[in-house]
């Protein structure tokens, strides 16, 4: 995979030298170039932070505009009577830019404060006090998470997604397991046929089961309910049988014949040999199913239209950040808290992850 | 042993048979039981509403009046070739699937070839970090992306400055950058892509490279001649979810252009109009055929992909 430039060769270079340094010019371009490529792909996090953490009052916002989060400086000036809070400035002095405290403003001059030095006599500086750009300081204001916490009312958001997608999760758990059960082990006529099928509903387009079903749901009156995004995972769904198939025709069948002779019922089998072999793998897919429903938008957006006690993270902090836009540090900090917990569970669980995607991708 | 009488080993010759066939049944009877939910699903969620789509393209459905559905004839698939919206939002979305396909299918290649590099140091971390957005929320990323896309105060925007580009586009507000910005976000969605493209990459077989070496292949020789062919199954898999998905494409343009579609409709994609008119405006029957028309081309490029795959995908097993 080398796609690298040959060091100069020189005569003077011992054979293994030249390997190494060739190796170490070659390790040395590959990581830059990775970083490179890491860097530019996690710079959208490194705006969300800085526009999450910033305070409403101070930034206008322009391409000129600080890229950290800052508020303007004041100083809290006591003159012995009373305490003013005082704006500071940058201000041109002899050659140099210094941060000063402006004591009284005019037209054509200014009297200021040096904030380190205040017992100092006052700076007089002569101009206009209009054309000096006032000083930032850097400030990170945390409060903006517990203050959009409140406003979206997260912890009713956590509640609904939570409960759709764990309920969900049990029901393509038990469809999924079953379903792979019977592809795995059983002599059904047509089988193949039957699996090809199956697989094939992973290229359908959604748009074209849409329509009646949301009629049928409708119809039935399920709309404005959590049903028609928890029950439909009760029927399996393709991704989760074909990756629970692939893990359970790896399990020797020798096991299940040794059951089989002592008399256990293809239910029990299921249930004391192939399952409590298969954590794995079922793990694995509670968590696809888990973070899917978890970041499933489009579902909860047409059967949960205008049920906002009902409604899941997703349409939540959708319709929030409509509706404050003008305050992109709550839209910011909204979005962070919505994909905490999906991030939290692929890291810690990244290898069940991984390795699911590379069955469902590679084997088929 | 050998005194066992004649009869009874007969008895049992014969008795074999029928307990074998019985298990066999009742295997077959298990195995149907247990198959039950997807088969259930299948019939119910996908089979019967498939054939409805159908039949709801030739009424005039809605649902605010369930009672009253009219066979209408072709009206619905004549309306659809004659829609002005219908037809700019085929374009946008074929426009955009022309735009983003060479990201969708090569990005994932130079991700996984840069982490199957035995050069690369510290691979499980940037194996993490490039599959990490993957699991980002499409809510979240997408209004995290507004912010990073923003015209004046993005960081693209700003390091695009730096780099001394006088006037770096608006992204999100001019009809001929928003498909480009969308092509951007989607680099967050490859990373399921990349980790089954360097899953395969790392079953290419050594002798393969070698002997590519021995031939006096270099190493761009022996990527295109070696590594492209072994893997092209893959790739024609990423290719196949890539193009149904762009079909659906749906909620990136909805939330980011807030249902308008806008700029000048750059954004209005297909799945947009069939989502208004059938939720919005609860024309269902034609929603239906507009449906029906995109399962229509899906499978139309399923079609036309797999017959060409024929000539460029390389399945090492023969099959």
């Amino acid at each position: 995979m080398a796609t690298l430039s040959q060091p100069h060769p020189s005569v003077a270079l011992s054979p293994y030298f030249v390997k190494q340094l060739r190796k170490f010019t070659a390790t040395s371009l590959v990581v830059l170039f990775t970083s490179l490529i890491a860097f530019v792909y996690l710079l959208p996090f490194g705006n969300m932070m800085t526009v999450a953490l910033r305070d409403q009052e101070s930034l206008a916002g322009g391409p000129d505009s600080p890229i950290l989060p800052m508020k303007q400086m004041f100083y809290d000036y006591n003159d012995g009577q009373r305490t003013q809070r005082l704006e500071v400035f940058e201000v041109p002095i002899d050659g140099e830019v210094r941060q000063l405290a402006a004591l009284t403003k005019r037209r054509t001059s200014v009297v200021f404060i040096d904030p380190n030095n205040p017992d100092a006599e006052p700076i007089a500086w002569e101009g206009n006090w209009r054309a000096l750009k006032p000083a930032y300081e850097f400030y990170a204001r945390w409060e903006n998470f517990p203050e959009a916490w409140q406003m979206i009312n997260f912890p009713l958001l956590f509640r609904n997604t939570f409960v759709i997608a764990f309920v969900g999760m049990i029901g393509t758990l038990l469809s999924s397991i079953s379903v792979a059960y019977a592809f795995a082990r059983f002599p059904i006529p047509g089988k193949n046929w039957l699996f090809i099928v199956l697989i094939g509903t992973i290229i359908l387009p959604g748009q074209v089961t849409l329509i009646p079903t949301y009629a049928f749901f409708s119809s039935i009156g399920w709309t404005g309910t959590w049903l028609p995004l928890i029950v439909p995972h009760f029927f399996a769904n393709a991704y989760n049988v074909f990756l629970l198939r692939q893990f359970f025709l790896t399990l020797p069948r020798e096991l299940d014949e040794a059951a089989m002779i002592d008399g256990a019922g293809p239910f029990r089998i299921l249930t004391h040999i192939i399952i409590p072999q298969s954590w794995a793998a079922i793990i694995t897919v509670g968590l696809f199913h888990f973070v899917w429903a978890w970041n499933d938008y489009f579902g909860p957006l047409i059967y949960l239209l205008g049920q906002p006690e009902l409604q899941p993270i997703s349409v939540g902090v959708q319709l929030f950040n409509f509706r404050y836009a003008p305050r992109p540090e709550l839209v910011q900090a909204t979005s962070l808290m919505a994909m905490l917990l999906p991030i939290f569970l692929f890291i810690l669980a990244q290898r069940f992850f991984m390795r699911g995607v590379v069955i469902t991708g590679v084997e088929k | 042993m050998t005194s066992v009488p004649t009869p009874l080993r007969a008895e049992r010759a014969i008795a074999r048979p029928r307990r074998e066939v019985s298990i066999y049944e009742q295997q077959k009877r298990w195995g149907w039981i247990f198959l039950s939910p997807w088969l259930i699903g299948f019939f119910i969620f996908t089979f019967v509403p498939i054939v409805a789509s159908l039949i709801f393209s030739f009424t005039d459905f809605y649902l605010t009046r369930p009672n009253e559905i009219k066979f209408v004839g072709l009206n619905n698939w004549i309306k659809l070739f004659n829609d002005p919206l219908a037809i700019n939002a085929l374009r946008v979305t074929f426009g955009f699937a022309i735009l983003s396909l060479p990201v969708a299918i090569a990005l994932p290649v130079l991700l996984a070839s840069l982490l199957n590099s035995k050069y690369l140091i510290g691979k499980p971390f940037f194996r993490l970090l490039f599959y990490l957005p993957y699991m980002v929320p499409a809510i979240s990323g997408i209004f995290i992306w507004q912010a990073f896309l923003n015209g004046q105060t993005g960081w693209l925007n700003r390091l695009l400055r730096l780099m001394g580009v006088v006037e770096p586009p608006n992204w999100l507000g001019h009809e001929f950058w928003i498909a480009p910005a969308m092509v951007l976000m989607g680099v967050w969605g490859v990373g399921n892509a990349m980790l089954i493209t360097l899953a395969t990459l790392q079953g290419v077989p050594q002798e393969l490279y070698d002997a590519a070496k021995v031939d006096g292949a270099d190493a761009v020789t022996a990527f295109f001649k070696v590594t492209l062919p072994m893997i092209s199954p893959v790739i024609f898999y990423n290719l196949i979810l890539s193009v149904i998905g762009l079909l659906q494409f749906f909620v990136v343009p909805y939330v980011l252009t807030r249902g308008t579609g806008n700029p000048n409709g750059a954004a209005y994609f297909f799945n947009m109009h069939l989502y208004r008119t059938a939720f919005l405006f609860q024309d269902m029957g034609y929603g239906a055929t507009m449906a029906w028309f995109i399962f229509l081309i899906a499978i139309g490029l399923t079609v036309i992909l797999f017959t060409t795959s024929r000539r460029w995908v390389y399945y090492a097993g023969g099959e």
